[in-house]
């Protein structure tokens, strides 16, 4: 059972979290912005102490994907060592910085210092050179070994920076000599910078620098494998300064190249790297002559460079339309209209191709199939990216419904002949089946849509049972269907159990095929704890749409299903191993002391401000002209699989261009559906006198009395911090104060008709995008009337000034919590405030018996004015406030037990 | 004797918690002053590190104890002793004194207990380091998070000083152990590399045990395991391995872990489980001891022992149960990426 490990010489970093430098990692990000000489920005910030301001440079580089961060302080205005150390110190703060290596870049090595005493992180010093002797050199070394940094060498000796590849060669292998021999230095430690310089400076014995560097990388490489190779690539471009476009065009070129060489990683601005696929043919070329100094006599290649510049600078980024790809054969149009998501001209080019071929199902396995075989790949080697994939897989649906009509056809012949010669009908076998269905109770299904999209494209069959789907139903179906693999998904907590119970009944009914889990509430560990148990017969949790390619591709593998599954369920088993094991960690108070240490509010010294009427008010017809602007994009972009703060995902150095695409698509839409009208927004809120005891809230409506229970912490905290409960912000009986509680619901109805018209035009695409504008707007409206109701309704903040960044942030006095989520998790309180609204009468928003919302872009919650309220999360609870809790809401204690299941242990 | 030999050969065990045993002693205001610093100005009972000048037979004793339970390697009693730790009692000049008299208590109670155990395997005497009690990563002024209470310089100081006083006084390995803050024991690591520069001997082997605080699975400083062991590497460990805060059942997944990424010997002292409510282990010997046995027969440690709560007992238990379980392998390393 026991084998021996091996360990691969791969250079190792950390920062709270470690990154591997592997072969396959291809090429490491360095952030560049936090950097004084590179950045005015930056430099202005840390000479004007606004080191807050500062940290979110920080924060914005590795949010747009940088695995390093570079540092540098060398200003002749600023104390280097005080700001180094200020800068460090404040970094390891923000665990969401802290998480990346530290690459502490200066030029003066009392500075480098300075950084390393700060990190506790294995860190890159950069850098680090011979220019002022062996010496020193060697000194230096051994003082970064002791830090545990690796290093980055300069290229710099005595004599000077090497600017040709035999210098930079000689001078790497004399360094490399001197670090593994005489300071004991792992080759894998040692990161070169050969030096890139300024190349098409008019300068002829500048043209071939970047030749020189790529040639040197490769020899560096040969000759020390282990080592890595690293640079500062704006430099080359510096003749192009003001002129991004050319510059950023400079870059993909030289990387692309100096990549393949073995170029290991570089500092960059990680906002604003382009594709070199995607630079336009003739600039592209004309920089390729000019990196690779080729065609360049008299530079030659350098003047075309610098009059094609002009000529790109004046006319900016006008975007033509080259249609030159329509001269291609039909295959290749097929092709580039499935990449590119192109259905202008999918008819024609599908006519065409019916004609050509002998069938019309050759036209879908022969071209079609090639193509998305293409948008396969790209989208795995993270090419493509979602939004791209879907727009792609619009453009196959449209194509094959085309064909389909001919291929029944020919079905339908094929049958006929058999049936007249009494041969059988061999047509049944076809594309693996996959089930799809959002479980019962919940509405939610953009993402088992996009799963739906994705796996169509890879080819699968798919039988989409849509929303709301019963057990039995799901089941019976995948039985009578003979469906290969069963995919569910939940957005809801109470999903969850559903999955569980799923889970229990394909065992009990000895089906075979395995078990797909996924939908946002859902998790790897629940699915190991919970869900896997119930099932044998494999049970894999599918963090993503574009995971759900190879989860699916091994499943069907019948040689691999076996190996995947085993180490699945081993995952697994460890996971809920570990699990058990963590979960008495953890220690609790009875539910009476957790009560005892209840939020102190001093409330004889606070009036809460009587709202400007109590009852409820009812929003027919929101204008969404009001509310486009509350719309939270960050949310939107996660739909599609983008990870990443608005609007900085535009500039994303790897999403910002197609991130950039589906926001214009997003707001094109966003016209259209306002202008015409799609769907019309409706809300409801209401204030009412409330008081607190204990957990319960009374709610006095005039004609009666409604109770509210809440959940408390029970987890033990530490001294002076309280046990909270939303119980807290109102007004206990005992105090004689009066006090009030708000409610609110918003719902966006009109949606189904528009999503059916996409759906039968095969437009995944939209579908997918209105499901999402419309939770925007849902989120968007919750997000206007809490404003408003700060501010006039109930006006406890009449002053507010907030932005709608710090809207998002929930920088505002009082809260908006939803039954349901984190601090009052039990779902069924929904009825309560349902019948306190009358919401399903006044603004038709219906609750399924999950307690989801129907339209699904809906939104509930209540309002707690009080300034010490806040949001939060319960954790889990103990058996004796369930047991208290059933008692108080009089439900029996096994239906209080399955309504809070997840915050049992 | 050369330690790695040994561990070639078998799993070895590291002795318990010594605050524990002192407890026993149940010592009062005077027997922790002792005649020397009678008249000291601030009270000393808890200053268990001061108990190897004023009251050095109760620690061989204990040290003798753990020897006889079957314990490899023992710990010098000199958890607190340093010139930043000793502040707390005024007794920052002790600093040096204070870990060779630690040294000599554990190097004594080895050679008595070899002359009484002729023939029995080699012993070693590993200078414990501590993680003292102020941290460079962590800011103890929630308002202003770039503030630190000390400098690296300092710890680094402060160290130096340790390890001088531990190596003075015989001990044969060091130990930085209980790591919170990963750039504490960087600076401990710094100035051995450093102390063993300056005086040109040759390095002790360093012994690495972090603490992983709780089920978040990171150090209290923030990082996981395999950053925390990315970060401690270029020490060269004789081992590395994690200790205290966890029991048995909560470490075991991220010894696991850590067995599989270390290239050095691993090491694992967990706590007698997690405190109760009163803040006592309970956890028995034989429950301990069956835990690691597990873990031995899983191949994913070199060196076993007891943190806070356990006792001579305990250890017993420990070393008869892996005494047989054949040690996990050093890694094969690679010099090839592909």
């Amino acid at each position: 059972m026991r084998s021996t490990i091996n360990i691969k010489p791969y250079l190792r970093l950390s920062g709270l979290e470690p990154l591997v430098v592997r072969p396959e990692t291809n090429f490491v990000n360095v952030g560049e912005r936090t950097n004084v000489t590179g950045s005015k920005k930056f430099a202005r910030l840390i000479r004007d102490n606004q080191y807050e301001e500062a940290l979110s440079v920080a924060r914005q580089q590795v949010e747009s994907g940088a695995q390093v961060l570079d540092v540098n302080m060398d200003d002749a205005m600023l104390e280097g060592v005080t700001a180094m150390t200020t800068f460090m110190n404040l970094i390891q703060s923000e665990p969401d910085i802290a998480r990346i290596p530290i690459m502490i870049d200066s030029s003066k090595f009392e500075i480098i210092e300075a950084g390393l005493k700060c990190v506790q992180g294995r860190c890159i010093v950069n850098s680090i050179s011979m220019k002022e002797g062996e010496d020193k050199f060697i000194e230096q070394a051994f003082t970064c070994k002791a830090f545990g940094a690796a290093v980055i060498v300069m290229a710099f000796d005595e004599v000077g920076q090497a600017d040709t590849k035999q210098r930079k060669v000689e001078i790497c292998q004399r360094a490399y000599k001197i670090l593994t021999e005489k300071v004991g230095f792992d080759p894998q430690d040692i990161i070169f910078d050969p030096n890139i310089f300024a190349i098409a400076t008019g300068i002829e014995e500048h043209n071939n620098y970047a030749v020189d560097f790529i040639e040197a990388t490769k020899e560096i490489k040969r000759l020390m494998p282990l080592t890595k190779v690293s640079g500062g690539v704006s430099n080359v471009s510096f003749s192009f300064r003001g002129n991004d476009h050319v510059r950023e065009a400079i870059h993909a070129v030289f990387l692309y190249y100096a990549i393949k060489a073995g170029m290991d990683m570089g500092i960059v601005n990680a906002g604003q790297l382009v594709v070199y696929d995607e630079i336009e043919p003739t600039l592209r070329q004309l920089c390729e002559d000019v990196i690779l100094n080729r065609n360049n006599d008299n530079n030659e290649a350098t003047e075309k460079l610098i009059i094609h510049a002009e000529t790109v600078k004046a006319k900016g980024k006008v975007e033509v339309r080259d249609e030159a790809w329509r001269n291609d054969t039909v295959e290749k149009r097929l092709s580039h209209s499935l990449v590119n998501g192109i259905t202008d001209y999918i008819d024609v080019d599908t006519e065409e191709a019916r004609l050509k071929y002998a069938t019309p199902l050759e036209v879908i396995e022969g071209p079609l199939m090639d193509g998305m075989g293409i948008v396969g790949d790209l989208f795995g080697a993270g090419k493509m990216f979602l939004p791209q994939v879907v727009k792609s897989a619009r453009v196959m649906k449209k194509s094959v419904a085309i064909l389909t009509p001919y291929i029944e056809a020919e079905k339908e012949l094929r049958k006929q002949a058999h049936l007249a010669a009494g041969t059988t009908n061999s047509e049944a076998a076809g594309a693996a089946k996959i089930l799809l269905a959002t479980v019962k109770g919940d509405v939610h299904d953009i993402g088992k849509n996009i799963v739906g999209v994705v796996l169509g494209c890879n080819g699968y069959d798919i039988v989409d049972l849509g929303v709301m789907v019963p057990a039995d139903k799901i089941l019976e179906t995948a039985q009578k269907e003979n469906a290969d693999i069963i995919g569910l998904s939940g957005l809801i907590t109470p999903s969850l159990d559903e999955m569980v119970h799923i889970a229990k009944e394909m065992k009990r009914r000895g089906m075979t095929q395995p078990l797909l889990i996924g939908g946002a509430t859902t998790s790897r560990i629940h699915t190991a704890v919970k869900i896997a148990p119930q099932y044998d017969l494999g049970v894999v949790h599918v963090l993503d749409a574009s995971r759900s390619v190879t989860v699916a591709g091994s499943l069907l593998n019948r040689e691999q299903k076996p190996e995947f599954l085993s180490g699945i369920k081993e995952d697994y088993i460890k996971l809920k191993h570990g699990f058990d094991n963590k979960k008495t960690v953890k220690t609790y108070l009875s539910y009476k002391d957790a009560l005892q240490n209840k939020v102190k509010v001093d409330w004889n010294n606070h009036t809460t401000a009587t709202p400007s009427f109590t009852g409820t008010k009812v929003f027919e017809d929101f204008d969404l002209n009001i509310l486009r602007p509350y719309i939270d994009w960050k949310p939107f972009f996660i739909t599609w699989e983008m990870h990443g703060n608005f609007p900085e995902i535009l500039t994303d150095a790897v999403v910002g261009k197609e991130a950039t695409k589906l926001y214009n698509d997003a707001n094109a839409l966003l016209d259209k559906l306002i202008a015409e009208k799609w769907l019309t927004a409706k809300g409801i809120i209401g204030f009412w006198e409330a008081s607190s005891e204990g957990d319960d809230v009374e709610v006095t409506t005039g004609k009666e009395y409604v109770q509210l229970s809440f959940l408390r912490q029970q987890i033990k905290k530490a001294a002076d911090q309280p046990n909270l409960s939303l119980a807290d912000f109102i007004a206990p009986k005992a105090s004689g104060k009066k006090d009030f509680i708000g409610a609110f619901a918003v719902t966006l109805h009109g949606i189904e008709e528009h999503l059916k018209r996409f759906e039968t035009n095969l437009d995944d695409y939209n579908k997918i995008m209105l499901q999402a504008l419309a939770d925007r707007f849902a989120e968007a409206f919750a997000e206007a009337l809490h404003l408003r109701t700060r501010k006039d309704f109930w006006g406890y903040d009449k002053d507010e000034k907030l932005s709608n960044e710090e809207l998002i942030k929930e920088q505002y006095t009082g809260i908006r919590p939803a039954p349901g989520y984190p601090a009052c998790p039990d779902h069924t309180e929904k009825y309560k405030l349902f019948d306190l609204l009358n919401a399903t009468d006044t603004i038709g928003v219906q609750l399924t018996e999950s307690l989801a919302m129907y339209p699904a872009s809906s939104v509930c919650g209540w309002y707690f004015s009080n300034p010490k309220s806040q949001y939060f999360g319960i954790g889990k609870i103990q058996r004796d406030q369930l047991e208290n809790y059933a008692r108080r809401k009089n439900m029996p204690l096994d239906v209080a037990e399955k309504w809070l299941s997840p915050v049992l242990e | 004797m050369d330690i790695r030999k040994e561990l070639e050969k078998r799993i070895l065990v590291i002795d318990g918690a010594m605050g524990t045993m002192i407890q026993r002693h149940q010592l009062t205001e005077e027997d922790y002053r002792g005649e020397r610093f009678k008249d000291w100005h601030s009270d000393v009972k808890g200053n268990n590190d001061l108990l190897c000048i004023t009251q050095p037979e109760i620690i061989k004793g204990i040290h003798k104890q753990y020897l006889a339970a079957g314990a490899d390697i023992i710990e010098t009693n000199t958890f607190s002793s340093t010139v930043i730790a000793m502040a707390d009692y005024d007794m920052q000049a002790l600093a040096y004194e204070l870990n060779v008299a630690a040294a000599k208590c554990a190097k004594d109670a080895v050679h008595e207990f070899m002359n009484e155990h002729p023939g029995s395997t080699a012993k070693f005497v590993a200078g414990a380091i501590g993680p003292l009690n102020k941290t460079l990563s962590l800011s103890p002024d929630v308002n202003n998070p770039g503030f630190r209470a000390v400098t690296f310089d300092e710890v680094v100081a402060a160290y130096y000083e340790q390890i001088r006083g531990l190596v003075d006084g015989g001990v044969d390995l060091l130990l930085i152990e209980t790591i919170f803050d990963t750039l504490n024991a960087k600076g401990a690591i710094f100035a051995a590399k450093k102390y063993f520069r300056d005086q040109k001997k040759t390095e002790l082997p360093i012994m690495i045990s972090g603490t992983i605080t709780d089920a978040s699975g990171r150090t209290l400083s923030g990082q996981t395991l395999e950053a925390f062991y990315t970060s401690v590497m270029h020490a060269n460990p004789l081992s590395v391995g994690l200790n205290c805060a966890l029991g048995a059942a909560e470490m075991r997944s991220h010894i696991e872990e850590l067995s599989q990424i270390a290239s050095c010997y691993t090491s694992a002292y967990p706590n007698a489980g997690l405190p109760n409510a009163m803040g006592e282990y309970d956890e028995q010997p034989h429950e301990t001891a069956h835990f690691i046995e597990e873990w031995a027969n899983q191949g994913f440690v070199n060196i076993v022992g007891g943190c806070c709560g356990t006792t001579p007992d305990h250890i017993k238990h420990i070393a008869d149960n892996v005494r047989k379980i054949t040690p996990r392998p050093l890694p094969v390393l690679e010099s090839e990426l592909v």
